[in-house]
């Protein structure tokens, strides 16, 4: 009788997404300047565990390639992805509009003020941004949550109901005009235009494991939130009336959720700038594929997103031969039809 | 004791004033229908007494005020069918009855066997079990409008408040669901407060009804002592006829 079990996440998901993460760390790995053979990469992964020694067949310096230079950055890859897919879908969710998107909300060009600020005003040390000072993140943080407070406000000047439209148009605005603050900083602190803008056109490129743990923290308490917060935002979907008749605290929830995803946003912004389009090609795409229950479609989104964005640099390093290109220029080329595809079913689109 | 006690409920939204002065009692086991022209108040009215707006004045559920409950136990008291449920895109019919059960699943936790066999009991009990694997949107208006009464008997609550339950059906769908709640009603116990524009079908249910205009309750008694020519046409301003039914006075418009 009945359709038995509730709309969690399938294991099959779960171990689909799991593989997904691992194929892209192998080949994220293996490929750049220098070719690993892909195997010999995985054995070398299997020797990081404490207590097993296997020969992988690598010499020396590729060792040291892989564990020195490419793994801190496929690692930060995995955590950024994470985080700019999971804020996305809990934008999504939390808006109930289908093209909230860290990115498209000016959240993370706020972010990307308080990240400016504070390298124009001279808070990081000598050598730029390459080891991103601890208050980074919370600059980054401060400007993410003034954005999306500012978005939502001024997305309320269009009608009480805030269409996903009119959401989007106080995003456009409220981006335009943090940039335009951004671009006036930069203008009066001329010697910090080549840091800013390398970090703003979205890098993953690290200098060791520095910025992995710094932002590390952010994405573990941003998970937590979301992640527990999976089933209420299940409720939400049948509007506030309803969800307080079900004995929820609508906006509290909203309000937890928003504050988490900016946080998971400004963590990824101050560490590898503007990437955009994430968080709607991978939650989009999960939902046409898995469903549209937030249950499974969070924690798939954070496996997915991690593994999007390890593959997406892999292309970025890759494709322009020996130049790279900055990964936002990637994720933008794939997005931006992307996005339009969104907007032409948003009317169906499930959220 | 009453199910439903309501004194002196006054709403205000957006500083207007919208419910003055209602007072009103439901009996357990009750059928009550709220009635009134446009803009009287009675969807207002309803969803304060749900506990969803804010209101001065005192409610009380089975002799407990509700502005002293915490929400999860206002959730298992009282279901509310509002008038046009949002309709979650994609969702499957069997997970949005179970969203019903929310008020039972412990914070960060997820549903119990028990949660899952009362949303299997509830979609057999309203003949829905066929459709517990099709996404809700693409079931017609009828059939959404049971899945919505399944949602809400998932509560497990005892007190029904129903925001015009058939104003989006067809007369028979209307008369099917409007048994249906009838026949929950008698098996389960429950007490109803509904509101409704068709006077006639809210006569033919309705133990008793109350007249709103105006934000005022300004007839209340069995159909027969409100659905009067006279109530009618001072406070709808239409002429109408009365029939004597077998359930209640059918309310007939004729031209002035």
């Amino acid at each position: 009788m009945g359709a038995g079990r509730p709309a969690g996440l399938r294991p099959a998901w779960l171990v689909a997404g799991v593989l997904t993460v691992l194929f892209a760390t192998i080949l994220g790995l293996a490929f750049g300047s220098v070719s690993l053979p892909p195997g010999g990469v995985a054995v070398e992964m299997l020797n990081l565990i404490p207590g097993v020694r296997l020969d992988s067949g690598l010499t020396e310096r590729e060792v040291a390639i892989l564990t020195q230079l490419r793994l801190p950055r496929v690692v930060l890859g995995l955590l950024v992805g994470a985080m700019l897919a999971l804020a996305g879908a809990a934008y999504q969710g939390a808006f109930r509009n289908p093209l909230a998107d860290p990115h498209l909300l000016g959240v993370a060009a706020g972010a990307g003020l308080g990240v400016t600020a504070v390298i124009v005003l001279g808070a990081t040390s000598a050598d730029g941004i390459t080891g991103l000072p601890i208050g980074v993140p919370m600059a980054a943080f401060a400007g993410a949550l003034g954005a999306v407070a500012l978005t939502w406000l001024l997305g309320a000047a269009g009608g009480r109901d805030r269409s996903p439209a009119t959401l989007i148009l106080a995003g456009v605005a409220v981006s335009a005009f943090l940039s335009a603050a951004q671009t006036y900083l930069l203008q009066r602190h001329m010697e910090s235009v080549r840091d800013v803008y390398s970090w703003m056109l979205g890098r993953l490129s690290t200098a060791g494991w520095h910025d992995v743990l710094v932002v590390l923290p952010y994405t573990v308490i941003t998970s937590a939130i979301v992640l527990a917060l999976r089933r209420e935002l299940d409720v939400l979907t049948v509007g506030d009336a309803e969800a307080t008749s079900l004995g929820l605290h609508p906006q509290r929830s909203r309000y937890l959720l928003i504050i988490a995803a900016s946080l998971g946003t400004a963590a990824a912004v101050s560490v590898s700038g503007l990437i955009g389009f994430v968080g709607i090609i991978v939650p989009h795409t999960l939902r046409l594929l898995a469903g549209p229950g937030n249950r499974a479609l969070l924690p798939l989104s954070v496996l997915f997103g991690a593994a999007f964005l390890v593959l997406t640099d892999l292309l970025a390093r890759t494709a322009g031969g020996d130049a790279e290109i900055p990964i936002g220029v990637v994720t933008a080329f794939l997005g931006a039809p992307f996005f339009i595809l969104v907007l032409r079913t948003s009317r169906s689109v499930a959220v | 004791m009453s199910a439903i006690e309501v004194a002196g409920l006054t709403v205000r939204l957006d500083g207007t004033l919208i419910v003055d002065g209602v007072d009103l009692a439901v009996a357990e086991g009750e059928w009550v229908t709220v009635i009134g022209p446009n803009g009287a108040g009675k969807s207002t009215a309803l969803r304060a007494i749900g506990g969803l707006l804010p209101f001065g004045g005192t409610i009380r559920w089975h002799g407990r005020a509700v502005d002293k409950l915490h929400r999860r136990e206002r959730a298992k008291a009282v279901a509310t069918v509002l008038q046009s449920p949002v309709v979650p895109p994609g969702m499957r019919v069997f997970d949005y009855v179970l969203l019903g059960r929310t008020p039972y699943v412990p914070p960060l936790g997820r549903e119990s066997a028990a949660d899952l066999a009362v949303a299997d009991d509830v979609l057999a009990a309203l003949d829905l079990a066929p459709f517990a694997g099709r996404r809700l949107d693409t079931l017609s208006g009828g059939e959404r409008q049971r899945v919505f009464l399944a949602r809400a008997l998932a509560q497990g609550a005892g007190i029904l408040l129903l925001d015009e339950p058939t104003s989006a059906l067809d007369i028979g769908h209307q008369q099917e669901v409007l048994e249906l709640v009838d026949r929950l009603r008698a098996e389960r116990g429950l007490t109803v407060l509904a509101t409704m524009h068709d006077l006639s079908t809210a006569g033919e249910y309705a133990d008793r009804i109350v007249l709103l205009a105006g934000g005022r309750v300004v007839a209340a008694g069995t159909p027969a002592e409100v659905l009067t020519e006279g109530n009618l046409a001072e406070h709808y301003r239409v002429k109408v006829r009365i029939i004597d039914g077998d359930r209640g006075p059918l309310v007939v418009p004729v031209r002035g």
